[in-house]
């Protein structure tokens, strides 16, 4: 168990440097250049080098600041990230904390992260930041009523709060393939609300740089700074791997119907490789939407929200609930 | 004075953009006003980049202010050089070679288009989308590679002088110069794709910053941003100066009168900026670059003016000639002055997010409003 | 309308003002007290419709300034030029502001360049020198600056 933790947490540092490598490359090949690729062998080192740049800049913390809290938030946001990674289900027989209602322990975890943005908005005493922070609040919160119906639709099908038994009843079929369009589509409100309650494009509004210059972590810099950017590719990740393991089964390997030979090749490929795999490409999706998509207004974004993804999410869950009664699914 | 920190009255905040910001490019200083998110006034404060040019160019000779005049819009310099050389051969009565007359509207057209390029992927920038950008730059490196090799510059150009241009075009030139028209013609389909068709986008732009045709002129609104309102200014059509008159383009007008009017009225430019170009580039006549001139240019007492058509719209300059080498006043009309003056006018009331979006399209340039 | 008849049609409007010649436009002199009633009318009278104030700027001649307003009207395409002289010691004129708005920052640039002080101004400050900025104005000839300015 304590061996596990120590991955796990050496992982979370991992992933971070991985994460933003992988941003930066994305990023270079939409926008036709080179990316980084200077340090290390094609560019690999380049977030470790940045990590000690920042590790070694000043902590600066403004005067007219709430120092208690402008130096709680960071770790705040930290802390809610290493949180979320406990009871993720990474392969077939690794989790590190096989709870009985893991959806439900991520989703109420994950609403703290908008207290660590308010905290550092607020204490700040700057105004760009309190802008950042009082919109991060209205989106954060508007856009968990989506994303927890959306995760409700498959706790209804797979009728369980467990991260590890809704994998496993996806063992015939993942759910977006099993799930008929409801499922599709709750994949895609999915997908849209956990992009804007991570705060990225094309819903950064609470670091809109045009607008806002850096959002609510205007006036931090160094290693405080360096650990909401962390923070933030963290949250990406697990968010990511939830929608991994409610849509796209986890760990579970690819499989069709009958085809014994085809589900036996499948199963061969180790079930870490599925999970990571999938996730990766949902991350890959989200770093897609960011250099893709101009920013939503404000307004815009809440009516996204409220007049769209909301009443239509709702109808969905009922919609799948009567799937789930009259057994529709395959 | 304005009071910088703290609020006004009833829940009003007071906010500064720049001058270092990342909305504005450059030095622009706005003070807003807002309650919530929504602007209550926006009042530019200038002067950050201002180098006095006008006065400068008092103590300058008219072979040497030209040069200064680059620096002012750095992104239509070889416009802004054209309309002091027109001047002064306005006063001085010189004949233009019809060469060096096709040369100029040729270098006119490509850095319209160049600015028009950097101002698009800068106005998507604001916008929160940062590929257009790199997408956008492609596209302009070929046209300043065009230029570096004629002019030796990428973007102080200094090309113009009073009698034509300063040396003849490089022998590449022509060859170039179809290279990319053939490039752009490929590549402006995923401008529209990238940018102009994206919903967000279209939802960002429409019904934003509305601007009334009788506000725009009253505002002194030219070029794309008077145009987008519907208001036929392009002195290119209306007193056209060189060779404008015999050429075969469109002035583009839209009537929404918002920032996608705006928008659209720019990106259609470009291609008939391009349909300028294939007129002219086939048809260079041989002939002189440069007539002759005497080495020391004395106007003749009296006031010039000219007006002419930059990427921002109408860009003058008012010679006052005391009969000396040197100029007695020099006014320059700087159109992105006058659209600025606009932009209260036209944020009151709406969101905060949408202040980038107008500026973006009003495309400020900061050494031309403050000069 | 030809310029002939342009000069026709203003010299009946506003008997009082004069003419000058040699310009590239036609150009009226008119008296300082008198500018804002003849600006209404060149804007207000349907037949010249002065719509389009494209530049407004000043001019120091040492024993007084000048004013110049450049006219265009957007329906007729005629362009008129307007010279107004003023005082050289506490400059003042009438705003135009109310009937061009890009006269306001027009006359603000002018206002501190040239310290030509608008009557009636809505917000007559400083645009684009710092706040609290004291000596000459810049723009004027005797304007001495022996830091920044080089002398040829």
């Amino acid at each position: 168990m304590v061996i596990a933790g120590i991955a796990v947490i050496t992982l979370f540092a991992l992933l971070g440097l991985v994460l933003v490598l992988m941003e930066r490359r994305v990023a270079a090949w939409i926008q036709i250049r080179l990316g980084p690729n200077r340090v290390g062998p094609g560019g690999m080192l380049q977030s470790l080098a940045d990590t000690l740049k920042l590790l070694v800049k000043e902590g600066m913390t403004p005067d007219g600041a709430d120092k208690f809290l402008f130096n709680l938030a960071p770790f705040i946001a930290m802390m809610v990230a290493m949180l979320l990674m406990a009871p993720i289900a990474f392969a077939s027989d690794f989790q590190l904390w096989n709870l009985n209602i893991g959806v439900l322990y991520v989703t109420a975890i994950s609403s703290l992260m908008v207290i660590s943005i308010l905290m550092a908005g607020w204490a700040s005493n700057n105004k760009y930041s309190l802008m950042g922070a009082m919109r991060s609040g209205a989106q954060i919160v508007s856009y968990e009523l989506s994303a927890g119906l959306s995760i409700m639709s498959i706790v209804v099908l797979s009728g369980s709060l467990n991260l590890n038994e809704i994998i496993l009843s996806q063992a015939d079929g993942w759910w977006i393939f099993k799930g008929h369009i409801p499922v599709v589509i709750a994949f895609i409100i999915f997908i849209i609300a956990v992009t804007a309650e991570t705060n990225r494009a094309p819903f950064d509004l609470a670091e809109a740089e045009s607008e806002l210059t850096a959002g609510f972590h205007t006036e931090y810099s160094g290693m405080k700074f360096a650990l909401f950017f962390l923070a933030e590719y963290i949250n990406v990740f697990i968010v990511c791997a939830i929608g991994a393991t409610l849509f796209l089964g986890g760990w579970m390997p690819f499989h069709i119907g009958h085809w014994q030979a085809f589900n036996h090749v499948m199963d061969f490929i180790p079930s870490s490789i599925w999970f990571f795999g999938k996730t990766f490409f949902l991350i890959f999706l989200i770093m897609w939407f960011r250099w893709t998509f101009p920013r939503l207004r404000i307004d815009q974004l809440l009516d996204l929200e409220w007049k769209y993804l909301l009443p239509i999410s709702m109808f969905n869950v009922l919609l799948i609930t009567l799937m789930a009664i009259l057994g529709w699914h395959f | 004075m304005v009071e910088e920190i703290g609020s006004t009255a009833a829940g009003d905040i007071i906010i500064n953009v720049g001058p270092q910001h990342p909305a504005t490019h450059g030095v622009l200083h706005l003070v807003i006003t807002i309650n919530g998110e929504t602007i209550q006034k926006v009042e530019p404060h200038l002067g950050y980049i201002h180098r006095s040019i006008e006065k400068m160019c008092e103590s300058l000779t008219y072979r040497q202010f030209i040069y200064v005049t680059s620096r002012m819009d750095y992104l239509s310099s070889h416009i802004n050089n054209h309309a002091c050389a027109l001047c002064v051969e306005k006063g001085l009565q010189i004949e233009v070679p019809s060469r060096a007359q096709v040369i100029r509207v040729l270098m006119d057209e490509l850095t319209r288009i160049a600015s028009h390029e950097l101002w698009w992927g800068a106005m998507a920038m604001d916008l929160g989308a940062f590929t257009p950008f790199f997408h956008a730059f492609r596209e302009r490196e070929a046209i300043n590679d065009i230029m570096e090799e004629t002019c030796g510059a990428r973007l102080t150009m200094n090309y113009m002088v009073p009698g034509g241009v300063m040396q003849d075009i490089h022998p590449n030139f022509q060859s170039r110069v179809k290279e990319f028209i053939a490039l752009f013609k490929s590549k402006v389909s995923e401008y529209n794709e990238l940018v102009t068709g994206n919903i967000i986008f279209q939802n960002r732009m429409k019904g934003v910053g509305n601007l009334s045709a009788a506000d725009a002129i009253s505002f002194g609104c030219t070029g794309p941003t008077a145009r987008g309102s519907g208001v036929s200014c392009d002195i290119r059509k209306l007193y056209p100066y060189e060779i404008y008159d015999t050429l075969n383009f469109e002035e583009i007008l839209e009537t929404g009168g918002d920032s996608f009017a705006r928008y659209m009225v720019r990106v259609r430019e470009m291609s008939q900026s391009i349909s300028i170009i294939e007129q002219l580039i086939d048809n260079i006549p041989e002939g002189d670059f440069q007539a002759k001139t005497k080495a020391v240019l004395k106007l003749p007492k009296g006031e010039f003016y000219q007006r002419v058509e930059t990427a921002r719209g109408e860009f003058g300059v008012y010679i006052v000639s005391e009969g000396g080498t040197t100029p007695y006043r020099i006014k320059y009309r700087s159109p992105g002055f006058s659209n600025l003056s606009a932009l209260d006018h036209m944020a009151r009331g709406s969101k905060l997010g949408d202040l980038v979006a107008m500026m973006g399209t009003l495309d400020l340039v900061i050494p031309d409003i403050d000069r | 309308m030809t310029i002939e008849a342009l000069k026709e049609k203003i010299t009946a409007l506003l008997p009082s003002v004069l003419f000058e010649e040699g310009g590239q436009w036609p150009t009226i002199l008119v008296e300082p007290a008198d500018w804002h009633k003849v600006a209404v009318l060149l804007r207000q009278d349907d037949s010249l419709s002065f719509d389009f104030l494209f530049c407004l700027t000043c001019i120091d001649w040492k024993t007084h300034l000048t004013m110049v307003y450049h006219l265009d009207a957007t329906s007729y395409r005629h362009n008129l030029v307007v010279k107004v002289k003023v005082e050289k010691v506490n400059p003042a004129i009438e705003t135009v502001s109310d009937i061009w708005q890009t006269a306001n920052f027009h006359e603000r640039e002018v206002y501190e360049m040239f310290g030509v002080n608008f009557l009636n101004h809505p917000d007559l400050r400083l645009l684009i020198l710092p706040d609290g900025w004291e000596g000459k104005n810049p723009l004027l000839k005797d304007f001495e600056d022996p830091i920044n300015m080089i002398k040829l």
